[in-house]
């Protein structure tokens, strides 16, 4: 990169992080007031509260604050209530000081489901949504990446009419369909030979109460990261190959053929690398996506992470969970979007920020 | 399209210019692309399934409790489900549903996105500016958790319209999450044909900016539009599906696509084809709806007339 780009880059990743604080901000104004004029609000998803004679309700509303008014409660959720006095018995007076922290300072209250700190089960669960997810990603890329260039060499052959028929077939599977015929396949039907157990397991990350081992975690993989990783590798195979079409067209690579390169160098070293900036963005903008499809996945092979999380607390309608995730979810596309301006800045030099 | 293509297009024989050949075109060129015409035949066919769905002998919704798990058979050809309900009978009702809630959203979508592309390309300035701001705030959300969060509070709400039906709730509110891609596209063909002679010809003769609007640009962006319409289907098919699957979406007696999965779902283990079928469909749909949107991509896409104007 020339000098004193560095500056520019800077400048504008601070000038899009400001942009993006004023996105999340009136996201979380839409968030909180979504969840709190929802019918029976936000009450409604509290276990029992609706049984509750009405006297014990206004008293729970007033020790959890929901006595206040709405720009009142929003402001609490934002930045705690550790510094004003508020109602903690319920009897009508403020007698000491609160205790929430609120999200700004990474606090996002209690779970309506199981009373513990939301973001005590977010640590919980999010490795375990970025370990499937990472794989999945992963996986899809390894295969994606030679199918495309093969098929882009060899326009028109049988391989590359097969795949890009399999490709097109691949984008149009749902991954909850597919997930459930792989779970039919490999788990109801076919068999292990010697022990008469399913072929392969069909939930969670491994064999509970069973010592570690490697083997019984990548049998725990394969079903879910094949489910979620089909259709993106479909996608981003199909990418590939027109990027790459585009680029073995261009004069430069005319150029390295009239000077005897061979093939091979041709392919890797010059059309693949320049190919390949494309779509290194385009996975780092479907990033969000990848891991909003965990929903699906996790649901059908109990896999405890972060989507399961979000489908379990939207069923019980825990909303400060939801709202969490919600939160966590809009800054991820924030940021993948970011990173996916400065990554294609970065790899391609023609780039620059303005 | 931008200068360049115009310019291109100027050599072309006149009457590759006029409005009819231009469909006729079109459609020349869509009916050589064989997966859109095997995707065609494959929607058309399901279309009809669904449109006729009340003449199987049937009915969806009625159980018979002793005829329930029969396996595929000439009386029940994708046997029968929990309740003793004939499978195909409730696959093809289910149809009806998910190609509703798809053209409601392309309804959506189509209506905001076109609206709101239009005005933020032609009057640029502040009006863009602010208009392509809140497009980025919607293209920020989670959108699938967003999904779930609206259709599991609305199920709650008095609304009267939306509480009788979950199929314009869902339609509604997939809708509202997705106009985003045509606010884009349709601006981006605004800014460039504003600057155009014929623009400036029709405004110089009096011509309100609603009819410019109407009448001379839009026309010219009509192939990306059909084309992102035909996804936005295919989209809005599975997003529907996907919702319903998790149970938030269509609630059931009503059959659609998602929910018979999600229903086929306790019992798919001794009683496959309960899962397998409604699967199927939603493949099948999808996979025309995209083979057709490329066939049309192909067959709007200026330069590949040029490459074969010979054919023409």
């Amino acid at each position: 990169m020339l000098a004193g780009t560095e500056d520019h880059l800077v400048n504008y990743v601070m000038r899009r992080l400001i942009q993006a604080a004023v996105i999340m901000f009136l996201l979380s104004i839409l968030f909180f007031a979504l969840v709190n004029l929802a019918p029976g609000g936000p009450l409604s998803g509290y276990g029992q509260a609706r049984k509750l004679p009405p006297e014990q309700v206004a008293r729970l509303k007033r020790q959890l604050g929901l006595d206040q008014s709405l720009p009142f409660q929003y402001m609490v959720w934002l930045v705690g209530n550790d510094w004003i006095k508020v109602d903690l018995d319920g009897d009508g007076i403020p007698d000491s000081y609160g205790t929430r922290h609120g999200i700004l300072r990474g606090d996002f209250g209690f779970s309506f489901r199981n009373r513990k700190p939301v973001m005590d089960e977010i640590g919980i669960r999010l490795p375990n949504t970025i370990y499937l997810m990472g794989v999945t990603i992963l996986v899809s890329l390894i295969v994606a990446i030679p199918i495309g260039v093969i098929s882009a060499i060899k326009q028109y052959s049988f391989f590359d009419i097969f795949v890009t028929t399999f490709a097109f077939a691949g984008q149009a599977l749902p991954d909850f369909w597919l997930g459930l015929i792989l779970i039919l396949i490999f788990y109801v039907w076919l068999k292990n030979p010697f022990t008469g157990e399913p072929l392969l397991p069909a939930g969670g990350i491994f064999t509970a109460n069973a010592p570690f081992s490697i083997t019984d975690w990548i049998a725990h993989l394969i079903l879910p990261v094949t489910a979620g990783a089909l259709g993106w590798l479909a996608w981003y195979s199909r990418f590939l190959r027109s990027s790459m079409l585009d680029v073995i067209n261009q004069d430069y690579l005319r150029t390295a053929r009239a000077k005897g390169l061979s093939q091979t160098r041709i392919v890797f070293k010059h059309a693949l690398r320049n190919a390949l900036i494309p779509l290194v963005t385009l996975v780092a903008l479907d990033l969000p996506y990848i891991f909003g499809g965990a929903v699906f996945i996790e649901m059908l092979f109990s896999w405890p992470g972060m989507g399961l999380l979000y489908y379990q607390s939207a069923l019980q309608r825990d909303y400060p969970v939801l709202m969490a995730i919600l939160i966590i979810g809009g800054i991820a596309i924030i940021l993948s979007n970011l990173l996916a301006d400065v990554l294609y800045a970065y790899l391609d030099p023609r780039i620059r920020y303005s | 399209m931008d200068q360049n293509t115009f310019k291109k297009l100027e050599l072309l024989p006149d009457r590759l210019l006029e409005a009819d050949n231009t469909v006729r075109i079109v459609w020349k060129r869509f009916r050589r692309h064989s997966g859109a015409m095997i995707g065609s035949v494959v929607l058309i066919l399901l279309i009809l399934g669904s449109l006729l769905a009340p003449l199987s002998p049937y009915d969806p919704d009625e159980s018979h409790v002793l005829e329930r798990f029969q396996t595929p058979s000439l009386q029940h050809p994708l046997g029968t489900d929990a309740l003793g309900r004939d499978l195909l009978t409730r696959i093809l009702y289910g149809g009806r549903i998910s190609m509703t809630v798809g053209l409601l959203v392309v309804g959506i979508t189509l209506s905001i996105g076109v609206t709101i592309g239009a005005v933020s390309g032609y009057f640029g300035g502040l009006i863009d500016n602010v208009l392509m701001r809140i497009t980025d705030a919607f293209l920020t959300l989670p959108s699938l958790l967003v999904l779930i969060l609206l259709s599991a509070l609305l199920r709650e709400v008095d609304i009267p319209l939306l509480q009788q039906s979950s199929v314009l709730t869902i339609g509604v509110v997939i809708g509202l999450l997705s106009w985003m891609t045509f606010a884009r596209l349709v601006r981006a063909t605004f800014l460039t044909l504003r600057e155009m002679d014929f623009v400036t010809a029709s405004r110089s003769l009096g011509a309100s900016p609603l009819r410019i609007i109407v009448r001379h640009i839009l026309p010219n962006a009509i192939g990306p539009i059909i084309v992102e319409s035909t996804l936005e289907l295919g989209y809005a098919i599975i997003e529907e599906s996907g919702l319903s699957f998790l149970g938030f979406g269509i609630q059931p007696p009503t059959p659609s696509w998602g929910n018979l999965l999600s229903n086929a779902q306790e019992n798919f283990i001794r009683y496959p084809w309960l899962s397998i079928f409604p699967g199927l469909m939603i493949f099948l749909s999808i996979i025309s709806v995209n083979y057709i949107g490329d066939g049309l991509r192909d067959a709007f896409d200026p330069y590949k007339v040029l490459q074969t104007v010979g054919e023409v």
